[in-house]
């Protein structure tokens, strides 16, 4: 590769790369993220390039592996350019008909497009599909186009010219200008302005300074950071560079989960790739400016992804947090000036550059500008990455966007910004959501996770999954926030255990306080957020388990029972072959009874058993019928008695044995 | 169980030589080739890099992609994160603790299995998820688990 060298040098390169490029040339693009991944992209791609080469079009059609595209839900996604014609869930079967129809004649096939249930209609391109259209991708953008394994892509769509404005037009003083005024706020959790960080780091009278990029995203349910820095790494090594030069450092590091391989590996080759051209180490761009970044791999602890705990951890120490009497932009790694911000936060930045501060401050809220990614996941439809101007309302996200709720079933509750934020109910969900109005909910945006959660979702069982996650994960170090959540935890415990009292309510709310004022870092200053959020929304659901050992939602296993109801069951064993337990009993044409001192609530049965013939019964706060007699579960009898028993037909419709019990079809589980 | 080759451990310490902050990344090295870490691994970095094992016990106790025991021939991650937790991640992960007589953290007394809990693996959309060797598994029911285990020798 050529090193470049220069401004003119970059513009001659982008005019290189695209003039090779015939745009009119059929190209497949194929969605290679870890979700895709896991729904078989290797295999869909290996297939296209067999079926290519079988058809001997290698040289006539274009095969590019991208980056994410968001739409998880329906993946492998693969798109045919020109024409951006869409087909989702595609399997290597389907490739020699996408070869022979679509890319030879043309055609359309129709089953692989995405069908709009509301209107009936068939979509076949990419941005007309509801998910995407009611999206304003603009960070995410590129991950659409972009192999991230080849950093050409980047710069044919105009990669590293941000970087050159900086290094050849602006001054340092002036980049800092441009981002304040921008009002770029951190996309990692706390909302801080950008801008301000970095003009209190570049001030900072201590020598080396460091630049450091946080994609640790340990929140559970956010993955945003992961698709871009998987999916399109050298927008954030830009943004990443472009910060070390407003702040003047020369090493920066880049913090990424161990648990995120695919995001290691593309990391490396971007880093490997712009050192190649230039865009890292010594006189970048021929500005005089030298800057080169280290990785640093994280190695699964939560706490580490806050700031000063990633710190002592990139200095090979253990990640917890420091206690906090001077800012990292004084004191941070080595005692040095330190900046950090969150993958997205660095992405957006080459945008900010090259569309100017005003257009960014065109998009969003008065306090809150420009778009946010957000991971919309958990019950709702349409699961996927949704990037929207700060500002769209939770109901256009989780209804437009995300197709409602799953199973045509109730919304309850979404949960924004991970175990720190907070649970908002039905009655907010046309709140526009920006940093301020979802912590006036008294949630917060955090990283951008949003769980959507439906009727069959317990409140208390969430808040204590929260607890239980943060007390695996607080470092122990400081007492309120060690002690706080294990006690928080027993109290939960008891609840969703039946085991409830009057007054563990205003216990909780009272450990609570106490965490929220003494607790040495974030993590346990927030920590409660969880479980206040859901008693200040849901303390009837709370009730319910303490005084009637209810659980509304039919969750909390102490507190439901499973049964058969006698003049449902067909008697065709299914659940008594999945029951691990062996707690069924029957037979054929002998109606099934759950031995309740057997019973581990593992709801197999329930989810096994056929949705129109939907016997096991789930209760809670009442008691078990009690098993029908022993003389009265014959089928046969019941059927001359005239109640209609189709056991013989309702067992071949449901097909028998081994197929069902793998594959767990037709039960009533959502999914 | 898998021996860890104290000249390999040498070869990883060398690839950071003149570094500074590397152990961490060192234990990962370790961790990812052999899939978890010997006392003998540790004694040979104390030595070699002059740290005190008091400090590596620290670190390699303190993380959670450490293990300071050896590990089964396959091992099971149970995504626990919360969009999987709110579509069932529990009840697969009970069916597999059941299935397989031990908790999350543990290994079978064969060897065949370790069973691990993790918080987030990133792939939301296609929850639960469930990681075996590597491999993703994702909308998956308790039924289906019996199934996918029985796949591994």
């Amino acid at each position: 590769m050529l090193r470049i060298n220069s401004k003119e040098e970059l513009k001659a390169l982008r005019t290189n790369i695209t003039s090779k490029r015939d745009l009119s040339k059929p190209y497949i693009t194929i969605c290679s993220g870890t979700a895709c991944h896991a729904t078989g992209s290797d295999a869909v791609a290996a297939a296209i390039q067999a079926e290519l080469e079988k058809q001997g079009l290698t040289e006539d059609v274009g095969v590019r592996r991208t980056g994410c595209h968001g739409f998880c839900e329906r993946g492998p996604i693969i798109v045919i350019y020109p024409g951006e014609l869409c087909y989702l869930n595609v399997t290597p079967e389907d490739v020699p008909e996408i070869i022979a129809k679509t890319i030879k004649e043309n055609e359309i096939i129709e089953r692989l497009l995405y069908y709009d249930s509301s209107t009936g209609e068939r979509i076949v391109h990419e941005h007309e599909i509801p998910f995407y259209k009611y999206q304003t991708r603009v960070v995410f953008s590129g991950n659409l186009w972009v192999d991230p394994a080849n950093i050409d892509d980047y710069i044919a769509l105009g990669g590293y010219q941000a970087l050159a404005k900086v290094l050849h037009e602006m001054t340092p003083e002036e980049v800092l200008e441009e981002v304040k005024s921008a009002n770029l706020r951190g996309r990692g959790g706390g909302g801080f302005p950008a801008g301000r960080k970095w003009e209190s780091t570049r001030n900072a009278t201590g020598k080396p300074k460091y630049v450091i990029v946080n994609c640790d995203e340990g929140d559970p349910g956010a993955y945003m950071d992961r698709s871009i820095m998987e999916g399109n790494p050298h927008r954030v090594l830009e943004g990443l560079i472009i910060a070390a030069y407003a702040i003047g450092s020369q090493q920066g590091f880049v913090y990424v989960r161990q648990e995120y391989p695919l995001a290691v590996k593309n990391l490396a080759i971007a880093l490997e790739q712009a050192r190649e051209y230039g865009f890292l180490g010594k006189d970048i761009l021929g500005s005089g400016f030298e800057f080169d970044v280290k990785v640093h791999r994280g190695a699964g602890a939560f706490v580490s992804g806050e700031s000063s705990a990633l710190m002592n951890a990139i200095e090979g120490k253990v990640g917890e947090p420091r206690p906090k009497y001077t800012h990292t932009s004084d004191s941070g790694i080595w005692d040095k000036p330190s900046s950090l911000n969150n993958v997205e936060t660095y992405a957006t930045v080459p945008l900010i550059i090259r569309k100017g501060a005003d257009w960014f401050n065109s998009i969003g809220t008065e306090g809150s500008k420009g778009t946010k990614i957000f991971s919309l996941v958990g019950k709702v439809n349409n699961t996927g990455l949704v990037e929207v101007p700060m500002g769209t309302t939770l109901r256009d996200i989780i209804y437009k966007i995300g197709g409602g709720i799953r199973g045509g079933k109730k919304f309850k509750a979404v949960q924004t910004g991970g175990p720190s934020g907070g649970v908002i109910p039905e009655q907010y969900l046309d709140t526009p959501v920006d940093f301020d109005a979802l912590t006036k909910l008294g949630s917060m945006m955090g990283s951008g996770g949003m769980i959507v959660m439906d009727e069959d979702t317990c409140i208390v069982d969430i808040a204590r999954y929260f607890v239980d996650f943060l007390c695996n994960e607080s470092c122990g170090k400081c007492v309120p926030c060690r002690e706080g959540l294990k006690r928080m935890r027993e109290i939960l415990n008891g609840i969703v255990a039946g085991k409830g009292r009057e007054g563990d309510i205003e216990l909780l709310k009272e450990i609570a306080d106490v965490m929220k004022s003494a607790s040495l870092c974030a993590l346990g200053t927030t920590a409660a957020n969880p479980v206040l959020s859901t008693i200040r929304y849901f303390s009837d659901e709370y009730e319910a388990h303490i005084r009637d050992g209810r659980c509304p939602a039919l969750v909390c296993k102490d507190l439901i029972s499973f049964y058969i109801d006698p003049d449902k069951c067909t008697a065709c064993r299914l659940c008594m072959k999945n029951c691990p337990e062996g707690a069924i009993e029957g037979d054929k044409r002998v109606i099934h009874v759950i031995d309740q001192t057997k019973c581990i609530k593992c709801g197999i049965c329930y989810d096994v058993c056929p949705s129109k013939v939907g016997a096991v019964m789930k209760i809670s706060g009442e008691p078990v019928p009690p098993p029908i007699p022993e003389a009265e579960r014959g089928i046969e009898r019941r059927k001359e008695k005239g109640e209609g028993r189709k056991e013989e037909k309702g067992e071949k419709e449901r097909g028998e044995g081994k197929g069902q019990k793998a594959k767990g079809e037709g039960g009533r589980d959502e999914r | 169980m898998v021996e860890i080759d104290l000249k390999r451990v040498d070869e990883m310490i060398e690839r950071y030589k003149g570094e500074e902050g590397v152990l961490i990344q060192l234990l990962l090295d370790i961790q990812s080739e052999f899939n978890w870490i010997s006392k003998e691994a540790i004694t040979q970095i104390s030595e070699r890099m002059q740290i005190p094992k008091s400090q590596i016990y620290r670190i390699a106790s303190f993380y959670e992609a450490m293990s300071l025991e050896p590990v089964g021939r396959h091992i099971i991650q149970v995504c626990l994160g919360t969009a999987c937790q709110v579509r069932g991640a529990p009840k697969i992960l009970d069916r597999i603790e059941g299935d397989l007589k031990i908790k999350g953290g543990e290994t079978t007394p064969d060897m065949r299995f370790t069973l691990k809990r993790v918080n987030c693996l990133g792939c939301c959309a296609m929850g639960p998820v469930i990681v075996v060797d590597g491999i993703y598994h994702g909308k998956i029911t308790p039924a289906m688990v019996e199934g996918i285990l029985e796949t591994y020798e």
